[in-house]
């Protein structure tokens, strides 16, 4: 499958020098085109177009019609832990009347790629950002709880669930500042206590220069 | 001073997480009483345990001899009075809080003074567990992991009340074992059950939300995060009914939404569809092969 990719700036998902980008072809002989920070522009001569979403939905590009919306355009997102580097992990973001073909075209470019695909619905936070932020965010009101020092709470979790790393030696790792503006911008369309930022990513983000 | 701890009675050794206590206790050459209420239950662990030291002796992990004499550590009984001889009687019978206060009242009235009695609860109070006693001072909790025998990880909480001397003598105990203890508060689900739990809810809702496939679910967790488990995978591993318990220990004592059970997950239980061991849960099984994935 052949894709294009127009970049607008710095990208996330497929940061300069990624490979994925030196396999891209010209537009006018792409199949999918892949927007990396530019406008997307329907185009229904493409089987699908890929939009990169940050925390917003892919709504906010397309606009929705009361659960009504859908075409050949996509969301996606490499997940990313902050400032680690990408994931093979791409969450590929549809709506209710996404077209088939579109996903399938976007999953064949992504996987071409070697990358793993998952599909989500067009819900804040997506997958992977719904599902571990809360739980970051619970580590760390237990951190200041004195439940049990970082160190401690990271080798239960690595010893006693198998996990790679512990919540807080990410979460830290990643950004307790990044972890701030994800779960900001979760606490501001789900609004359940598990979502609002967490005090020490409060406090990161406070002191980050902007 | 606290005496040393030179034989260890496991209650509810019948069962799995008992079974495997009892193997790391014996392991590391305690004199170890396997009680439990069920003879039945005590003579498929002690076969499980012939079994499990037997392809340690086939892995070269140790001599025929030596798992001769770990089994010859191994004594088992249904008489709790049998426990009177123990410096530590570690609990791993059904969680519930009334149970285990029961439990460690009557080894309270039969066990000797300086005796430690460690409760392997997963949810409950340390603290309203040794209110059973009239020894508050000498309850720990020690929770394991399962299985306990593979399973370095142990969950070490003191109670309000316990004495710096128990609690150092239960820690000391647990390293004697080669394992690797951390310590928390006496806090509903300490470290692993308070993070995991509402997380595993989190992923039934997003399957209700219609978020996405459990087996997209699973995928993304897996190769985002590394997990070896997708949530919803684990759940229906452990069983979903299992869950359910645990919300109910949970929710109660915390008022954490996240801890709330999902209505799904009501509904899947409703239906028979409790995992693995039904044969459905978020995926369908038949024998070893899982669909749905």
């Amino acid at each position: 499958m052949r894709y294009a990719v127009l970049q607008g700036g710095a990208s996330r998902s497929f940061p300069d020098g990624d490979p994925f980008l030196a396999g891209a072809a010209r537009p006018e002989a792409a199949e999918v085109v892949l927007h990396l920070g530019t406008r997307p522009v329907p185009d229904a001569t493409r089987k699908a177009v890929l939009v990169e979403l940050g925390t917003e939905c892919l709504g906010v590009h397309t606009g929705e019609e009361s659960g009504e919306e859908g075409s050949n355009v996509l969301g996606f997102a490499r997940y990313r832990n902050g400032d680690d580097p990408p994931s093979r992990l791409v969450e590929l973001v549809r709506q209710p009347r996404t077209l088939d073909g579109a996903i399938a075209a976007a999953r064949a470019v992504f996987e071409g790629a070697g990358l793993t695909v998952v599909v989500c619905a067009d819900q804040a936070g997506r997958i992977v950002d719904r599902l571990a932020r809360p739980k970051y965010n619970a580590a760390l009101r237990l951190l200041d709880e004195g439940l049990a020092t970082a160190a401690d709470m990271d080798t239960t979790c690595r010893l006693g669930l198998g996990y790679r790393d512990g919540p807080i030696e990410r979460v830290v790792r990643g950004g307790l500042a990044y972890h701030h503006d994800v779960t900001r911008a979760l606490f501001e369309t789900y609004g359940t206590p598990g979502y609002a930022p967490a005090r020490r990513a409060v406090v990161a983000a406070a002191r980050e220069p902007r | 001073m606290t005496p040393a701890i030179r034989t260890v009675g496991v209650c509810g050794a019948g069962g799995t997480m008992g079974a495997g206590i009892a193997i790391v206790a014996a392991r590391a050459g305690f004199a170890t009483l396997c009680h439990d209420q069920s003879a039945a239950g005590l003579e498929r662990a002690a076969q499980q345990s012939a079994g499990f030291f037997g392809k340690s002796v086939e892995r070269g992990k140790m001599s025929a001899a030596e798992r001769d004499a770990v089994l010859g550590r191994m004594t088992r009984t249904t008489a709790l009075a049998d426990l009177a001889a123990c410096d530590l009687v570690i609990e791993a019978v059904f969680e519930d809080l009334q149970t285990k206060r029961a439990l460690f009242g009557e080894l309270d009235a039969l066990c000797p003074p300086h005796t430690i009695l460690a409760s392997n609860t997963s949810t409950l109070s340390i603290t309203e567990i040794a209110a059973g006693t009239k020894r508050p001072d000498r309850v720990v909790g020690m929770h394991f992991c399962l299985p306990a025998q593979l399973m370095k990880l142990i969950e070490m909480s003191p109670g309000l009340i316990t004495s710096d001397a128990t609690f150092q003598a239960a820690w000391a105990w647990t390293e004697a074992c080669g394992q690797i203890p951390v310590r928390t508060q006496d806090k509903p689900g300490f470290i692993l059950n308070a993070l995991l739990v509402p997380f595993n809810n989190d992923a039934i809702r997003a399957v209700e939300a219609g978020v996405a496939s459990p087996a997209d679910i699973d995928t993304a967790i897996k190769s985002a995060l590394g997990y070896k488990m997708g949530p919803l995978e684990l759940i229906d591993l452990v069983g979903l009914d299992t869950q359910i318990l645990l919300c109910e220990a949970f929710y109660p004592v915390t008022l954490d939404a996240r801890a709330a059970c999902p209505p799904l997950l009501r509904r899947m239980v409703a239906a028979g569809l409790l995992g693995r061991k039904s044969g459905r849960g978020f995926y369908t099984y038949a024998g070893d092969k899982m669909f749905g994935a």
